[in-house]
């Protein structure tokens, strides 16, 4: 994972040629451009804490998120306890602590986050690049399979799909990942469109060289950095999607932490402890919010016509 | 225009076929239907029994041929749990979803457009700030927590509105602008860099010259150039809508088909979940055609294409 930004960054936003070597400064350039954005930086922060977080959460977690204590359920927010612990958001229905339960459901949700774009990122990839590259019929298939996958109603199609698998951590990643393919193929293809038709294309295919070859010397190496904009934003629409899941019980099952999950159980304490709901929703709207505003910087620097 | 609109329908027409397919094969993902409808006490002779009954020892081609001759007559069978034809159940709930769907659109409309154009004739202004964060936030707040924050002021504090069911004009506020936010968001973001890019065009430096008023160079000139993305995207727009009506609709016990494909996924009713997927999804199909008309319309460079 961590190779990818770096390639991709050396990439020109504006490529006239992809066989140049990529120059260290031009990322350094970039990267200084993007920081220079202060809503991008605040964005970047964000993400960073909440990757924090989620790796050093037995670290920076003041409790284990599972220790129930049946006499200090539904505690007010900066509630102390009999031996002077704090517990800053309170505690919930079982009387674990919420700020423990968000820092650990981070987890669920970056790590499907990841997965899920990696998956759904490298399928559309494949299915772009082919379908712009061969064009005609191909093209035609797989851009009505795109209509198709698009018809569909996300949420009812994924619960549908795992109301029959079984909810898990595998069938969930599995699910949003192969389900979301389209934005990214519909933009390679784009890309591919204008590069395909590019002379340094043209010449390496009449030089002889086979398709598979320009297709990952040529012709990749220019989708890199539009699909890397797609990908980042889109990471903020599968986390909200997992925490949708989690909500409606098709999630990673209890007692694992979730968002969603933590939502669903604070609904029903709603008129009593409103704390309950409310602080893992902040943390997913900060979150998304956080990724959203890296994402439109990370476009706005590297690639400003991108339509997403 | 003819062989485009032609072409369009024709594609239309091959993604509803494809949608079956996949709606068909949700039943099959395990790849033993028999057991996924039984309740899980059944014995092993029931199941095999079901399955001869139901037809599933016969090849798949065959099974989803079947399906199909029932599917274009609205057979998705008999609903397990209500013992009901499954379509008319899900058919019966639809008003309830288009109600809620385009009250939401309806609220999206009304805010963005207005909102993305003065953010966008005022660019830099604090109503702009103000316009831009609440698009920002707007398009990064889960529907579910949103509506669960509705109900906790307005129901349960203010005790101003009703938190759940439907009835009068009461009970579709909140879930309206629950299922209506993110919209609201996109399309005020759209509307802003739509009318951005219009406003620096050179007919618009022309029609200033040449002494055309502000009003009329903003909402006449400007916005009819800037409204063709707009229609785009509410085609888009209404799958996002259906689709969060499967949230919003579980939070507000709105009864539509939402709210009823949650249920069924819960009680197996499998028959239930298919009718609703498959009407939803052509329901998107048809819309984005009937939008693609209007836009040929609005567009004429498109009849060209």
């Amino acid at each position: 994972m961590a190779r990818v930004p770096t390639r991709t960054l050396a990439v020109p936003p504006v490529s006239v040629t992809a066989s140049s070597p990529p120059r260290p400064r031009e990322w350094v350039t970039l990267l200084y451009r993007l920081a220079r954005r202060r809503t991008a930086l605040f964005g970047a922060a964000v993400v960073l804490v909440v990757i924090l977080a989620a790796v050093f959460a037995p670290l920076v977690s003041p409790f284990d998120p599972l220790e129930q204590d049946i006499g200090q359920r539904l505690k007010d927010p900066g509630w102390q306890d009999e031996q002077g612990r704090l517990h800053p958001l309170g505690t919930d229905h079982l009387g674990r602590d919420i700020l423990a339960r968000i820092i650990f459901g981070s987890r669920i949700a970056l790590v499907v986050g990841l997965a899920a774009v990696l998956i759904s990122g490298l399928l559309g990839m494949a299915i772009g690049l082919v379908a712009g590259y061969f064009g005609g019929r191909v093209d035609d298939f797989l851009m009505r399979l795109a209509d198709i996958q698009l018809a569909f109603p996300f949420i009812l199609l994924a619960i549908a799909v795992i109301g029959v698998l079984g909810p898990s951590l595998r069938n969930i990643i599995i699910v949003i990942g192969v389900s979301s393919w389209v934005v990214y193929a519909r933009v390679v293809r784009g890309e591919v469109l204008s590069i395909r038709e590019r002379e340094y294309v043209q010449a390496a295919i009449a030089l002889g060289s086979q398709h598979g070859r320009v297709l990952w010397q040529h012709v990749l190496p220019n989708t890199l950095t539009p699909w890397l904009v797609v990908a980042t934003l889109d990471m903020a629409r599968v986390i909200v999607i997992e925490s949708a899941l989690s909500f409606l019980g098709l999630g990673v099952q209890p007692p694992t932490p979730t968002w969603g999950g933590m939502l669903a159980d604070g609904r029903v304490y709603l008129s009593t402890a409103w704390w309950l709901a409310t602080f893992p929703g902040l943390a997913i709207l900060v979150t998304v919010l956080g990724i959203n505003l890296f994402g439109d910087g990370l476009r706005d620097t590297l690639d400003p016509r991108l339509k997403v | 225009m003819k062989s485009y609109l032609l072409r369009r329908l024709w594609q239309s027409v091959l993604v509803i076929f494809g949608v079956s397919v996949v709606v068909f094969l949700i039943l099959h993902l395990t790849g033993d239907p028999a057991a996924l409808l039984l309740p899980p006490d059944a014995t092993a002779e029931d199941i095999a029994k079901f399955r001869h009954d139901m037809g599933f020892d016969d090849p798949v081609a065959v099974q989803y041929l079947r399906f199909l001759k029932g599917a274009v007559r609205g057979d998705f069978g008999q609903s397990i749990r209500h013992g009901e034809p499954a379509m008319g159940l899900v058919a019966e709930r639809l008003p309830a979803t288009f109600e809620l769907a385009g009250a939401g659109l309806l609220i999206a409309l009304a805010l963005a457009i207005p909102a993305g154009i003065v953010s966008a004739v005022r660019r830099n202004t604090p109503v702009d700030y103000i316009s831009t964060v609440v698009a920002l936030l707007g398009q990064a707040m889960p529907t579910f927590w949103l509506g669960i924050m509705l109900i906790l002021v307005f129901s349960v504090r203010l005790n101003w509105l009703p938190s759940s069911g439907r009835g009068d004009l009461e009970h579709l506020i909140l879930p309206a602008i629950t299922l209506g936010l993110f919209t609201t968001a996109r399309i005020t973001r759209l509307t802003r860099s739509g009318m951005l890019e219009v406003l620096g065009q050179d007919y618009i430096r022309t029609a200033r010259a040449k002494g055309v008023g502000e009003q009329p160079v903003v909402w006449k000139h400007a916005l009819k150039n800037a409204s063709i993305p707009i229609v785009t995207i509410v085609g888009i727009e209404l799958g996002t809508l259906l689709g969060g009506s499967v949230i919003t609709e579980t939070i507000f016990a709105w009864p539509g088909v939402g709210r009823l494909s949650v249920q069924a996924i819960f009680n197996r009713d499998y028959p239930v979940v298919q009718s609703a997927v498959f009407l939803l999804a052509s329901t998107f199909v048809i819309v984005n055609f009937l939008v693609d008309v209007v836009y040929t319309y609005l567009d004429p460079r498109i009849r060209f294409r």
